[in-house]
């Protein structure tokens, strides 16, 4: 087979940074070439090139042999190229067929009005091509994650595009939408499309990919088929050392129970209860939008509980805000914590410190030195790798933000910390580290939930795991009965059989 | 070394020196070049002069730099000048004590911050809306109230507030860098500061955060209405009247010093002394216009094209 894109030595320097140093890759007519590496690797780099969004500094690029000169994205497009983003670029309030073929609708003749009945039916053409049919009629903004990232790649189909880097595409699907997800990218191979697929989740890698390539710091590492590598190897490409274990799990006795939730409903939630116990790691298995991080916003106070009780120590508590759940001893760390977490333009202390800063009040002032104290004692007890506490949150790599968010909940005298997908976005090496440290609070007397989309992780951490479907608890299991067909089922709301009751 | 590794040195040395003062060096720039070209400019008496008819907008700018970090904006507080003008020199010429008159003047932006705070907050409309209406409703109190007329019965010692010197400065002047010594301390030494710039970064992190976000913005609002009052009591002063059309337009002379400060609109970034130092650049160029006998039309098309300019610096240096 030819090749159908061919990057050769590509260099892009950074002020103080060798992004890529000399990285090739090669793509393939109807191949899934997966493309890994941890954070800062050079993957969105070697993408950001192919897109024409930066220039490279050395290196050829060659797309059916001929070489080209990517300079600008409307000349990536031109070449056949697309991208699918982790976050969509679509405009939520026009529709399906509207966004499809943004920027090249068909006119009227000659004349600049809309050819409407003609956009539809093309847009309703390119999604059949993907066996979709959904309303192209419909607004953006009233479709679900995974019909939206449907439209992403028929936007991209629309222009012609032979080759198709897609990063992160599954991040926030559910399991049933990745099915879907799977299809198109055969039935797009069939086609001859190359596809690039840059994914975190190594399953999907084994199930999709052909061939797969390994960047790490910049510079290229492996190149082979899927079938010459393995889970280990892979991580072992990636983090350029041996991890022996993916998962360091400790056994602990279970202590006193800390948190008991009763019957409570609120939101999409419906009548979930369950027990939290001192010394265990708690989890949260299902899918997405099952209802798992809504109770913990409950339980949290950020959203309303309609019915049950909550008991912490024992005494019933009824947080109205955050702000009373966090004086009770409750954390919370928010799942997307660039959102929903953190303060990207205050520096790490400063997001160490914002929920307890009554703590470090002398008179009405914020006294300085105390906090740049407690910050540089976190930091180290949790090794954050930073120059120094007053670097800006936006410069720091996704572990070392976990553990600045970490670190303010343990300032807060957190006693129950829940952890909403603790390890997204975060590098194979540092999970490893956010694992231990997940096996330290438990074993410092902490209530620790996990709340975890990634099933290997869950059930390699927890003691036990509780799984939600569509709003209620479905069951929990304890670690002897863990297996991901248990979790999976309960997670699509059907029974276990006789053996497991 | 050849040549050319010497200016990009010095090129680099100066943006290096731009990082770290940013639009201080324009204010420089701004000081050196205008006493280049009039003799009359760097003088204490000018100097004075310049830092007493900034201090109104400089005033209110400090409150505008909270509202502005939350990511809000308040467009009332120019009709919010003519308006405490109005009361508060109104409340005298009925016969009310000085020291009770100013502060109902000072009350009045505060409550109409609080009341633009609940809408903003409880009532979840922009600030934008919340804030055009407030002007417009102001503006129209202090027509009503007065039938479109000045009110000139005020005490005599009331124009000392705006006319008076201590040492030789004028009390304005003196007024403001008060203003601007609390407002830096309390937007950089206080809890109540950095919920500011933790509500302007990231506003439902911040609420996850355990701050009471609504009370964080109605204090905002409090503060640049309160602020607005003061300095409407301050031009009423100096104009010895309340004067029902006073104030028109201050809004936009406020936004553009915080903006031309390094304030970002989006909210989260920006600084007190960025602001200070923003108005001031605006004072200082109107000010050297007039010496070199500019007229007032060409000075309108100068002051945009500056705050273009330091907007672009801004973004330039964030590359």
């Amino acid at each position: 087979m030819s090749s159908l894109l061919s990057m050769q030595n590509i260099r892009k320097q950074y002020p103080g940074v060798l992004a890529l140093d000399n990285v090739s890759f090669e793509l393939q007519a109807g191949e899934v070439h997966c493309l890994l590496g941890e954070n800062g690797a050079g993957k969105s780099t070697l993408m950001k090139v192919l897109s024409g969004a930066i220039q490279k500094d050395g290196g050829e690029i060659l797309i059916e042999e001929k070489p080209v000169d990517i300079h600008s994205p409307v000349q990536s497009q031109r070449l056949g190229i697309g991208m699918i983003y982790q976050d969509f670029k679509l405009v939520p309030e026009l529709s399906v067929a509207e966004n499809i073929l943004l920027g090249h609708e068909p006119t009227k003749g000659k004349s600049s009005f809309i050819d409407f009945p003609a956009l539809h039916k093309k847009a309703e053409t390119i999604l059949f091509q993907l066996g979709e049919t959904f309303d192209t009629h419909a607004p953006v903004f009233t479709l679900s994650v995974a019909q939206r990232q449907v439209v992403e790649i028929a936007k991209a189909l629309s222009k012609n595009v032979r080759i198709l880097a897609m990063d992160e595409p599954s991040a926030s699907l559910t399991q049933r939408e990745l099915k879907t997800l799977f299809a198109i990218i055969k039935r797009l191979k069939s086609e001859g499309v190359g596809i690039i697929y840059i994914s975190h989740r190594l399953e999907e890698i084994f199930e999709i990919g052909d061939r797969l390539t390994v960047l790490r710091d910049g510079k290229h590492i492996k190149t082979c088929a899927l079938g010459e590598a393995n889970r280990r190897s892979l991580i072992n490409w990636m983090v350029g050392r041996e991890i022996e274990q993916e998962y360091p799990k400790i056994e602990l006795e279970r202590g006193e129970e800390i948190l008991r939730v009763e019957h409570v409903s609120g939101g999409v939630v419906n009548d979930a209860s369950f027990t939290l116990y001192k010394g265990e790691i708690f989890g949260f298995g299902g899918l997405v939008g099952a209802g798992r991080s809504d109770l913990a916003k409950i339980i949290f106070g950020a959203d309303k509980k309609e019915k049950g009780k909550i008991f912490l120590n024992g005494k019933e508590i009824a947080p109205r805000s955050p702000r009373e759940a966090i004086d009770l001893g409750i954390g919370l760390l928010t799942e997307d914590r660039n959102h929903f977490g953190l303060f990207m333009q205050l520096d790490i202390k400063e997001n160490i410190s914002i929920s307890n800063l009554a703590e470090l009040l002398k008179g009405p002032f914020v006294d300085r030195e105390k906090e740049a104290s407690v910050a540089n004692e976190y930091s180290s007890s949790l090794r954050i790798k930073t120059p120094s506490i007053e670097q800006l949150v936006e410069n720091l790599s996704g572990g070392n933000r976990q553990k600045v968010v970490l670190a303010r909940w343990l300032f807060t005298k957190s006693k129950v910390l829940i952890f909403d997908e603790p390890t997204v976005g975060i590098d194979v090496g540092v999970k490893y580290e956010i694992y231990n440290l997940l096996n330290r609070l438990a074993q410092d007397g902490f209530g620790v939930i996990v709340i975890s989309s990634d099933l290997p992780e869950l059930l390699g951490v927890c003691d036990r795991i509780a799984v939600m479907w569509q709003g209620s608890m479905t069951g929990i299991l304890e670690r002897s009965q863990f297996s991901q067909e248990r979790v999976m089922m309960l997670a699509t709301g059907q029974a276990l059989e006789e053996q497991d009751a | 070394m050849p040549e050319g590794q010497h200016t990009s040195n010095a090129l680099e040395r100066f943006k290096r020196l731009f990082d770290k003062f940013g639009i201080g060096i324009a204010l420089l720039i701004e000081l050196i070049l205008f006493s280049q070209l009039s003799e009359f400019f760097f003088t204490a008496d000018n100097i004075l002069n310049v830092t007493l008819q900034t201090s109104i907008t400089a005033i209110i700018a400090a409150g505008m730099t909270f509202v502005i970090l939350t990511g809000g904006i308040d467009l009332s507080v120019g009709a919010l000048v003519a308006l405490t003008g109005i009361v508060t020199t109104s409340a005298m010429s009925s016969a009310m004590p000085m020291s009770l008159a100013l502060p109902l003047g000072l009350l009045v932006g505060g409550v109409l911050g609080f009341i633009t705070g609940i809408f903003v907050t409880k009532l979840n409309i922009t600030p934008f809306i919340v804030t055009l209406a407030m002007m417009t409703i102001c503006r129209g109190l202090a027509f009503i109230y007065t039938d479109g007329r000045p009110i000139w019965e005020v005490p005599p010692e009331f124009s000392i507030l705006g006319n008076g010197r201590l040492l030789a400065i004028p009390i304005p002047t003196i007024i403001m860098l008060g203003v601007y010594v609390v407002a830096f301390t309390m937007l950089h030494r206080t809890r109540f500061g950095r919920y500011v710039y933790a509500v302007g970064g990231n506003k439902e992190a911040a609420r996850l955060a355990g701050i009471s976000t609504n009370k964080v913005l109605i204090q905002v609002y409090i503060l640049s209405g309160a602020l607005a009052s003061l300095s409407g009591i301050l031009l009423a002063s100096r104009m010895n009247s309340g004067q029902p059309n006073s104030g028109l337009m201050y809004e936009l002379d406020v936004i553009a010093a915080v903006v031309v400060g390094g304030t970002s609109l989006t909210g989260g970034r920006g600084t007190i002394v960025g602001t200070f130092i923003g108005a001031m650049l605006i004072g200082v160029l109107r000010n050297g216009l007039n010496l070199l006998n500019v007229s007032s039309y060409v000075q309108m098309v100068m002051v945009g094209v500056v705050i273009l300019l330091a907007v672009l610096l801004d973004q330039l240096r964030k590359k």
